[in-house]
Parts: C-alpha cells; sequence; structure tokens
C-alpha cells in the first residue's frame, strides 16, 4: 500500500455541452508503484490523454471531475483548488506532452525556462537554480549543456526538445510522471532513446510513470504493466508481457494483431472492423459490443468493469467460468 | 543581421524617393508657383525671370532631383502664405504633435495591454463584459465628438482643464516642450485622452483576440503542468507571445496618430503639425503641404522600419537566420 504512488478510484470525467453531459472517462481505477511505469493505451479519444489531464487537474473547461477519486502517496488531491493543486504540478507531479516543437515557450532560452521551473518549487537562488538547470540537462543527455542552457528552444532538435522536456519535468524531483504521447511526434529511432531515457529515470530515481500513448508498440518495450481504455472505459489491466503474449479482451487481441511483426510470417494485419463510438453515443453495456466478435446478449445490457488487473469482458468471463 | 538591417534601410529609401516624387509633382503642377508667387503688377519679363531663376524651365528629372536633393537637406523652399522658411514653421509646429501623439501612445498602451489581458483571462466575469462594452463604445464614437464631449464635461461644466492651446512650454534648443510646465501638462490630458480613445480601444482588442488564441497553446498549457502560478503564466508566458502584433499596431498606428491629431488639433486649437496643414490648405500654400506630406511619410517610413527592427529584438528566431542545430550527434 505505501509503495502506491498514484492511486484513481472510479474516476468519471463529464463535459457538460449544449447536447447534455458527455462522459469522456468512466469508472477508470489504476494504481502506479514506485519505479513502475504504467502504459495507458487505446485509441484517439478513448480518454487516455483526458484521465492524464484529470490527475494534472489540467481539464480544461467546462471538463471536470465528476466521481471518484485521485490520491498521491495517500493524499487525495481531486478536490483540491488550483492554488493547493500548482504546489503539486511540476513538484510532485511532473508532466510530458505530446509536442515538444510546442510545449517550450518560445521566446525564452531553456535556461530561463527550467530555472523558472526549479525556483518555483525549490528554495535555490538563481546561481544554483543555473547549476541545477545544467546537471538536468546532462542528466537527460543533451551534450555540451554549458552552452545548451542559453539556447533557445528553435535552436534545438525534437528529439532534444523533448529531451529538454523531460529535465523540465524532473525539476523539482517529481514522485509522479505523466508523459502524454510523450513519442507520438517523434522519429522512430529517437522514439526509442526517449523511452530508453523515461525508463532509465523511473529506475534510477523510483518514479511512477504514467506512459499514455497509442503506440503498442512504444508500450510493449516501455511499460512494466498496462491498462487498455476503449471510450472511455477501462477494458483490460494487466502485466505488459502476459498482454502481448495472450492478450484477452476481444479489443487487446484486435489492437495486438494490428502490430507488424519482424519475426512472424508474413501475413495480412488485422483490423477491428468499425470505429470507435462518438462520446455522445457509446452503446448500452459493453462499449465494445457492436464491434465485437464474441458479443453475448449480456454484452448489451450491461458494463462489465475491471480493477486492479484484470479483463473487463462478460465473454472471457463466461469462458473462465465454464 | 545586417544584410536584413541594409534590406530595410533601402526599401525605406525607396518608398521616401516615391512619395517625395508625389509630393514635388503637387508642387510642380498644382498650380503655377509662379502665379501664387508674384503680385499682380508683375510683368511678363518678371515673371519669366523668376521661372528662370525658380529652375522651372529644366527638365523634368532635373526639377526633381533638385527637389530631392534640398528636400534631403531640408529645405521645402518658402511658405506662400506668411514668406518663412517652410522648415522652420514645421519645425516649430513638429514638438507640440509629436508630444501629443506620444502620449497617446503611452496611454494607449499603459491602459490597452493591461485590459486586454484582463478581458481574456476573465472572459466569463462582469468586468470583462464591461470593459467589452465600453470598448465597443470606444471605437464607435469620432474623435472630434470626444474631444467636444470631453470639453463639454472637464472645461465647460467642471473647469478643471483647459480646453485649447498648449499652456507654457519650455524650449529645450528648438524644442518647445510642455511636459515641464503645470498648464503644459494639464492642456495635454484632454487632448491626449481624445486621441487616444480610440487606440486604447483597439490595442485591448488586439491584445484579447491574441490572448485567447495563445492561451490555447501547448506551452501555456505545459507551463501550468510545471506548476507556475497562473499570474507569471498569464502575464509573461502568454502576453509576451502577443506583443509582436501590438508592436506592428503600435509603430503603423503612430503614423495615423498623426493624421488623426489633424482633428483633435482642430477641436482643441493644438498649435501643431495639423492645425497648420489645415491652415495651408486653407491658403492653398503648397510648400507647406509638401514638407507635411514628406515629413509624415517620413514618419511612416521610419517607423515602420524601426518596427521590423524592433522584431528582430523581441523574437529571436528573427535574430539569426542560420538557427544553431545542436546535439545532432544524440539526436538525429
Amino acid at each position: 500500500m505505501s509503495d502506491k504512488v498514484l492511486e484513481v478510484e472510479e474516476l468519471r470525467v463529464e463535459f457538460p455541452t449544449r447536447h447534455g453531459v458527455l462522459t469522456a472517462v468512466d469508472g477508470v481505477s489504476l494504481s502506479i508503484d514506485r519505479g513502475e511505469i504504467l502504459g495507458v493505451v487505446g485509441e484517439s479519444g478513448a480518454g487516455k490523454s483526458m484521465t492524464g489531464m484529470a490527475i494534472l487537474g489540467l481539464l480544461e473547461p467546462p471538463g471536470r471531475i465528476a466521481a471518484g477519486r485521485i490520491s498521491l502517496s495517500g493524499e487525495r488531491i481531486d478536490q483540491l483548488t488550483e492554488n493547493e493543486l500548482r504546489q503539486y504540478r511540476g513538484r510532485r507531479i511532473g508532466a510530458i506532452f505530446q509536442d515538444p516543437l510546442t510545449s517550450l515557450n518560445p521566446l525564452f532560452t531553456v535556461g530561463k525556462q527550467l530555472v523558472e521551473t526549479i525556483r518555483q518549487h525549490l528554495p535555490l537562488s538563481a546561481s544554483d537554480a543555473r547549476r541545477r538547470a545544467i546537471e538536468l540537462l546532462t542528466e537527460v543527455g543533451i551534450p555540451a549543456p554549458e552552452a545548451r542552457v542559453d539556447h533557445y528552444p528553435h535552436q534545438f532538435s525534437g528529439g532534444m526538445r523533448q529531451r529538454v522536456v523531460i529535465a523540465l519535468a524532473l525539476c523539482a524531483e517529481p514522485e509522479l510522471i505523466i508523459a502524454d504521447e510523450p513519442t507520438t511526434a517523434l522519429d522512430v529511432s529517437i522514439q526509442a532513446q526517449i523511452t530508453g531515457l523515461l525508463k532509465r529515470l523511473c529506475k534510477e530515481r523510483g518514479m511512477a510513470v504514467m506512459l499514455v500513448t497509442h503506440d503498442m508498440g512504444v508500450i510493449a518495450e516501455t511499460a512494466d504493466r498496462v491498462a487498455v481504455m476503449y471510450a472511455g472505459r477501462l477494458t483490460e489491466v494487466g502485466n505488459v508481457q502476459a498482454m502481448v503474449r495472450a492478450p484477452r479482451h476481444p479489443y487487446t487481441v484486435g489492437l495486438m494483431g494490428a502490430i507488424p511483426s519482424l519475426t512472424g510470417d508474413v501475413q495480412e494485419l488485422s483490423q477491428i472492423p468499425g470505429n470507435m463510438p462518438r462520446l455522445n453515443a457509446i452503446p448500452a453495456g459493453c462499449a465494445f459490443n457492436p464491434r465485437c466478435a464474441r458479443r453475448i446478449d449480456k454484452c448489451t445490457v450491461d458494463i462489465p468493469t475491471v480493477s486492479g488487473s484484470g479483463v473487463a469482458c462478460w465473454a472471457v468471463e463466461d469462458e473462465v467460468r465454464t | 543581421m545586417i544584410a536584413f538591417l541594409l534590406k530595410r534601410l533601402m526599401n525605406a529609401a525607396f518608398v521616401m524617393l516615391a512619395v517625395a516624387f508625389l509630393a514635388f509633382m503637387i508642387f510642380r503642377f498644382f498650380g503655377d508657383p509662379v502665379e501664387m508667387m508674384v503680385n499682380e503688377q508683375a510683368t511678363q519679363s518678371d515673371r519669366a525671370e523668376l521661372r528662370e531663376r525658380l529652375g522651372l524651365n529644366d527638365g523634368l528629372l532635373t526639377q526633381y532631383a533638385r527637389f530631392v536633393g534640398s528636400a534631403v537637406q531640408g529645405d521645402f523652399g518658402i511658405s506662400y502664405r506668411n514668406q518663412q522658411d517652410v522648415m522652420t514653421l514645421v519645425a516649430e509646429r513638429f514638438p507640440a504633435t509629436f508630444e501629443l501623439v506620444i502620449v497617446a501612445t503611452v496611454l494607449s498602451l499603459i491602459i490597452g495591454v493591461p485590459f486586454g489581458v484582463l478581458t481574456a483571462v476573465y472572459q466569463d466575469r462582469k468586468l470583462a463584459d464591461g470593459l467589452q462594452i465600453g470598448s465597443i463604445v470606444g471605437v464607435s464614437l469620432p474623435s472630434f465628438v470626444v474631444g467636444i464631449l470631453l470639453i463639454l464635461v472637464f472645461s465647460v461644466s467642471l473647469g478643471w482643464l483647459p480646453a485649447f492651446g498648449r499652456g507654457e512650454t519650455v524650449d529645450i534648443g528648438w524644442w518647445s516642450s510642455g511636459f515641464f510646465t503645470d498648464s503644459g501638462r494639464a492642456a495635454l490630458i484632454l487632448p491626449s485622452i481624445s486621441l487616444s480613445l480610440f487606440q486604447i480601444t483597439l490595442v485591448m482588442r488586439l491584445v484579447r483576440a491574441e490572448m485567447l488564441e495563445v492561451l490555447r497553446s501547448d506551452f501555456i498549457k505545459f507551463a501550468r503542468a510545471r506548476g507556475l502560478p497562473l499570474s507569471v503564466v498569464h502575464w509573461r508566458h502568454a502576453l509576451r507571445n502577443c506583443l509582436m502584433p501590438v508592436i506592428t499596431l503600435t509603430g503603423m498606428q503612430i503614423g495615423n496618430l498623426i493624421a488623426f491629431a489633424l482633428v483633435t488639433e482642430t477641436v482643441f486649437q493644438w498649435p501643431g503639425m495639423g492645425l497648420l496643414f489645415i491652415q495651408a490648405v486653407t491658403f492653398v500654400d503648397i510648400p507647406v503641404m509638401a514638407a507635411y506630406l514628406m515629413l509624415v511619410s517620413f514618419i511612416f517610413v521610419l517607423i515602420n522600419t524601426l518596427v521590423d527592427i524592433t522584431y528582430a529584438y523581441v523574437d529571436p528566431r528573427l535574430r539569426s537566420e542560420v538557427a544553431v542545430k545542436g546535439g545532432s550527434a544524440h539526436g538525429h
């Protein structure tokens, strides 16, 4: 219990709109331990980024947390005010966003942005903060950090900028890092470097990392455990090796089937028929049921759930029972 | 950077030559200068002699070159009306207009920018609505109406501030300044408010629009995720990214303000260039008009060039054309 850095219970995120309330995240329960990387995977719009933003308290209005609780090392943080939450953001929860090209303010040197963040959270003098900024740049693998610290973001390549973003997330040694699609905007070869860096930092510093991505390959390489999301709900949670080897939920099976393999026989990639439902048209019962080959009667009536680890599927449960 | 500067200066010089050509054409062809200068008793030979003396028989290009040559030295000839050197006349009037425009510009920035940020940040509050409505009123009211209303309220009814003139001025070299006397400062208040009102609302609406745009960008969200207080995020990170268009607008508008000042100066009988120009128009005093045209366009061009250079200062991406790509061993 004490090792749980992040605990999300029954989280529900809603967007009140003119045409009724949309539920972007529904009944999601997750936890991440120290030194563990939890991959959250799903298609665009599955609610995975929304979950990350809810944890950071950065949901775009009118989005709001409608139910559930979020705890950081045992302290509840989902009901804090903006000012209280600010003490957590950057200090105890670091964030890495998708596009390193747009995450940095183009008008300030990276050093200035680092120093500003460090001094926001730690009682350091300007020169100590600068020294720490250089250390951080060294740690994330930026060559010649003493010179680079005074450069502007546009003078860095995409991969280097993402390293700067990671350094910014590390400024105050957070317990938890929310990495929202950190490699999506990067070249494949640089992706591997960035995930490698994240993995090393996570293990060395004992941070908990929530890695949000739609790329099952990145998850397979980086994460310890994985949570699959579909239409705002969890479908399957479990150990990454086990899930890659033997996915159980029909949706996860479909996702795995869509990964090209380098070693196996050349075969046609499978694809899941249909599209993920829009938020205003989520079907009754299991959200995946209209696309599911293993649908049984119960699937169109009751919503299957999963917490801790396991699979949210009536068909799988049926099979296990019989 | 030097290449950039040279290019900008070349452009500026070219524009000025074109304007000089227009001014020259007005000077030369709107009515006969000789007719304007001689009195009715002059004989035909007097006129021919004057024509020759003024060089009006030379080729068009020669005359143009001569006009540009003397304009560069600040020589625009003699005013038809009061037989004074035109440049001296304009120079006497210039400080009045310049001080008025500068005060109006400063007012528009120190009021417009914060109001713009506030209306963008507190979009859903009553205060922001009030400012927005106020800004529509500000944009819609013509400047002379504002001027007359201000005079009516603050000079006629309340008697707090002077309704016309510049008050006492202090001479610093050839420059006469109203900044250093109480009456000079008091006289500046109403005209500068009247001149800046439109400008304030313009700046405010521009800042608001830009802020709304910038506040949606990733780096603002990331700045918040780094735990920076909202005040820092709004006033440092977001605002600085809005300043480019504000600088452009303010720069361009200084030229416009000098033109608008014509109306304000007339309403408040402000002894500036605008009033001089209006008087020159009434008396068909062409050398004064030509000098005014040249001077105003020179200011326009100067400001535009300065704005471009300021860009390079505010935005580091424009500072050096060749970005230093680093970390290639690891990054690529």
